[in-house]
């Protein structure tokens, strides 16, 4: 459809997002990533059954343990579409950046751009 | 199984945070199954507090080893060579291991990332109970596979008690009455007899209350 996207956001192809675990979500804020969203299959429609669901699981732990350390456990989001939903995908990308943008950027960054200044 | 569960970052945050060379060190056995402290645990965790000091403005090394167990010799001289490298280790074993690895290795404090439960096993994924108190003396020949003493709340050899309603104990709702399960489960067997007979009176010596415990067997030893 050739739609317009963020140009902000860095896709990462997975067969399912059941694939998707605690460490990678992690290691990406640990590398700097001011935000990650991780987009599934709508519920019930997961072709392994349920990994779409524990993506959504491991988010909200992801959640929780972002927000203890300081980092903010909004930045991480569990978003579910269909893959034919191109204009919704378009959607959430948009209200991702919004919501980053909002937050600001990783306070790992800023902490680290301190302590070299 | 031991089934323990990992401390709350903020404890682990209070106990770690004047070192400035951590070594986090994971077990791949009982921990690993109860999802507490296993090489996955080991890494979110690394990286939690990575990001955590990393933010405080402060430089912390944190490095990552999982044993496969810490309660042996053999495992723990795996990091004898690495050890001295590290101001504290924060070990996600069970009880025994962080012990066992503070008796090994008196230099270096170590301190405990979880907190050990009881032994137990997995009824499903997420949801661990207790099975095994250790008492020294099993009798599950008799109460055919189910434990008084670590599955009724008073520890009756002779149950059920009155507080028995509907299958489930006077404490709790939710726990199932031990001597219900014991007397259906001796029904099923057709075994019901064997609960006509009354167990005697328990030798507690050789449970935890006689004091610390060790088993000794010369026909192995070296």
């Amino acid at each position: 459809m050739r739609l317009q996207y963020p140009t902000n956001i860095k896709i990462i192809c997975l067969p399912c997002t059941g694939k998707v675990d605690l460490i990678h979500i992690m290691r990406a804020f640990e590398k700097g990533a001011d935000g990650v969203y991780v987009a599934g299959c709508l519920e019930g429609t997961c072709q392994f059954n349920t990994g779409n669901m524990r993506a959504r699981k491991r988010v909200e732990q992801a959640q929780k343990i972002l927000e203890k350390i300081g980092i903010g456990g909004e930045r991480v989001q569990m978003y579910h579409l269909s893959s034919s939903e191109a204009p919704r995908f378009v959607q959430i990308a948009e209200e991702m950046t919004e919501k980053i943008m909002a937050l600001g950027p990783n306070p790992i960054k800023i902490a680290g751009k301190k302590k070299a200044a | 199984m031991i089934v323990a569960k990992q401390k709350d970052i903020e404890e682990i945050i209070e106990e770690v945070k004047d070192y400035n060379k951590i070594l986090i060190a994971g077990c791949n056995e009982c921990v690993t199954v109860c999802e507490a402290g296993g090489k996955k645990e080991v890494a979110v965790l690394a990286s939690a507090l990575r990001m955590y000091f990393m933010n405080q403005g402060k430089d912390v090394k944190i490095d990552e080893v999982t044993l496969e167990r810490q309660c042996d010799h053999e495992y723990l001289e795996e990091i004898r060579k690495m050890i001295d490298q590290y101001d504290v280790v924060l070990s996600l074993a069970c009880g025994v291991g962080v012990q066992f690895l503070a008796e090994k290795y008196i230099s270096t404090p170590i301190v405990p990332g979880v907190d050990t439960c009881f032994m137990g096993v997995t009824e499903e994924r997420g949801v661990w109970s207790e099975r095994c108190q250790a008492c020294g003396q099993c009798i599950l020949a008799r109460t055919a596979g189910i434990c008084p003493v670590s599955r009724c709340a008073k520890r009756l050899f002779n149950g059920p008690c009155g507080g028995s309603t509907k299958g489930k104990c006077e404490i709790d709702k939710e726990l199932d009455c031990a001597w219900q399960l014991i007397i259906d489960r001796l029904k099923e067997l057709g075994r019901l007899d064997d609960y006509e007979q009354l167990t005697p009176i328990k030798d507690w010596s050789t449970e935890r209350a006689g004091g610390p415990r060790k088993v000794v067997r010369e026909d192995v030893r070296q």
